[in-house]
């Protein structure tokens, strides 16, 4: 094992022992006793957490394929949209575009009685909504850019090889085009995905219950500062080594 | 111009946008003024940071390249809002009790300077890899020349080292001075008064939310489209004297 003889220099054995004693200090003098009483509602906060980035990563994932598509070879009336959407999402704070969603569309829908009669109405009355669609909107352009690179940068001679195979254009698309565009981008999406999890603690702000706002409110509670934000920054870490490894893994599978 | 105002049916937007008293333009431009600031600031703080962060993951000893492999890793996992509160705290809890320590009693920070030190150890993460990589990709034999000429290492950074790497940092040092800009926004949620939570008590005191959130998104919009335009310059500036691809081709 390479990896164990590096971590057992001197030097990194020393650090190792400084921070397990930096653990114990943590473990004994600050306050824990919050974490029983608020345990189930953090675990129901992860799961917003998990699944709000999940949705939108692969709603955004699949919005982002034809905004992709249509900066690299769409004619103009397509590709000039595309890019506007892409610089406007790209140029402006996702903080805003959720507060634009929430209380614009928010204080806009209720003033027509067929949206408020419609069956969508007790769905639109929520937040989560909003923030799905700010999320995803936001990785999408975000996304599309990255797909415009991975379209163009696929090798010209692939896909004229398959045309002189008689392929027509949709199969050409499936089978050669997206997966040589998806292999060449898979790190730079695994990047994307840890950013779409560093950005779900905004939804926070539009009262959506994530793992962010359980530890806002245990401080709100208990005027406890530091314990729960430490142990939200080690519960995002693990998240996003999680994110790291599974796209690891989905690396090495793909052939070169 | 009133005219045209009327038939597009955006009088009552401009009214509210208006600079003098009943509107809130002059409300949402200070804004702006605070985030370009802190966003100036933060990163001129992390382009510090990168610099000789950058220097010391290269060149330093083992024990300082694993600390600031930790400190990278850890800020670029953990979400900046979480982030900026942690600082946040940190940093009020240690200037208090630093003047505590000295006699004095609490301290005021001011939003701007704490802006600046939360968002500067943020962008100081980023800016060590980008330079990193900067550095790394300016041709070893370059730096060996000016050391054979005997030039001390800070005349070395300063006369060839950072010369020779702009060209090569200039694409990611745009990015993270975007990524500066718009984390300005964040610091609306610890409540400094920057554009996002002026336009946010504009809206919601005025009920034009629509309004004054687009007109922000326009101001945030214009702020990127124009530091687009001068990094352009400032990355061509840098490429002075490199022959480019395109005239190398043709």
């Amino acid at each position: 094992m390479i990896a164990l003889k590096s971590l057992l220099q001197p030097h990194r054995i020393v650090m190792m022992a400084l921070f397990a004693a930096l653990v114990v200090w943590c473990a004994i003098t600050l306050r824990w006793d919050w974490i029983p009483k608020y345990a189930p509602l953090a675990l129901e906060g992860l799961w917003t957490t998990i699944w709000i980035m999940a949705v939108t990563t692969v709603l955004g994932f699949i919005l982002a394929v034809p905004l992709g598509l249509a900066q690299a070879i769409g004619p103009w009336y397509l590709s000039i949209p595309a890019r506007s959407f892409c610089t406007i999402i790209r140029g402006t704070p996702l903080l805003l575009q959720i507060w634009l969603l929430y209380y614009g569309l928010g204080s806009l829908f209720p003033q027509f009685p067929w949206i408020r009669s419609s069956e969508l109405w007790p769905y639109l009355r929520q937040a989560w909504p909003y923030a799905v669609l700010a999320l995803t909107l936001s990785y999408a352009g975000y996304e599309g850019e990255v797909m415009r690179g991975a379209f163009s940068g696929v090798a010209k001679g692939q896909l004229e090889a398959a045309k002189s195979f008689g392929m027509r254009r949709s199969t050409m698309f499936r089978r050669i085009w997206l997966p040589q565009a998806i292999r060449n981008v898979l790190p730079t999406l695994g990047g994307e995905t840890i950013l779409q999890l560093k950005a779900t603690p905004l939804v926070a702000t539009i009262t959506v219950i994530d793992i962010y706002s359980v530890s806002s409110r245990v401080r709100a509670d208990t005027f406890i500062v530091y314990e729960p934000l430490l142990l939200l920054a080690i519960v995002y870490m693990v998240i996003a080594g999680l994110i790291t490894l599974a796209f690891k893994r989905f690396e090495v599978q793909v052939p070169h | 111009m009133e005219l045209i105002l009327e038939t597009l049916g955006l009088t009552e937007s401009a009214q509210l946008l208006s600079l003098s008293a009943p509107g809130w333009g002059a409300n949402l431009l200070r804004g702006l003024a605070n985030s370009l600031k802190i966003a100036f600031g933060a990163f001129g703080f992390g382009l510090l940071i990168g610099l000789f962060g950058a220097y010391g993951k290269l060149y330093g000893g083992p024990v300082l390249r694993d600390l600031l492999a930790i400190y990278t890793t850890v800020i670029r996992a953990v979400p900046e809002l979480v982030l900026i509160l942690i600082l946040y705290y940190v940093g009020t809890d240690l200037i208090n009790q630093l003047s505590a320590a000295l006699g004095y009693g609490r301290v005021e920070i001011s939003g701007i300077v704490a802006g600046i030190w939360v968002l500067g150890i943020v962008q100081g993460a980023y800016s060590i890899e980008v330079l990193r990589g900067a550095i790394q990709a300016v041709p070893p034999g370059q730096i060996e020349a000016a050391r054979a000429f005997g030039m001390p290492p800070m005349m070395t950074m300063w006369r060839v080292t950072i010369p020779a790497m702009m060209s090569f940092a200039t694409p990611g040092l745009a990015n993270l001075w975007l990524i500066a800009t718009k984390d300005t926004a964040l610091l609306a949620i610890v409540g400094f008064s920057e554009l996002t939570l002026e336009t946010r008590q504009a809206a919601s005191s005025t009920r034009a939310y629509f309004t004054f959130f687009l007109a922000a998104g326009g101001l945030y919009l214009m702020v990127t489209l124009c530091s687009g335009v001068v990094f352009g310059w400032i990355e061509k500036w840098a490429r002075r004297g490199q022959p480019s691809l395109r005239e190398g081709r043709g």
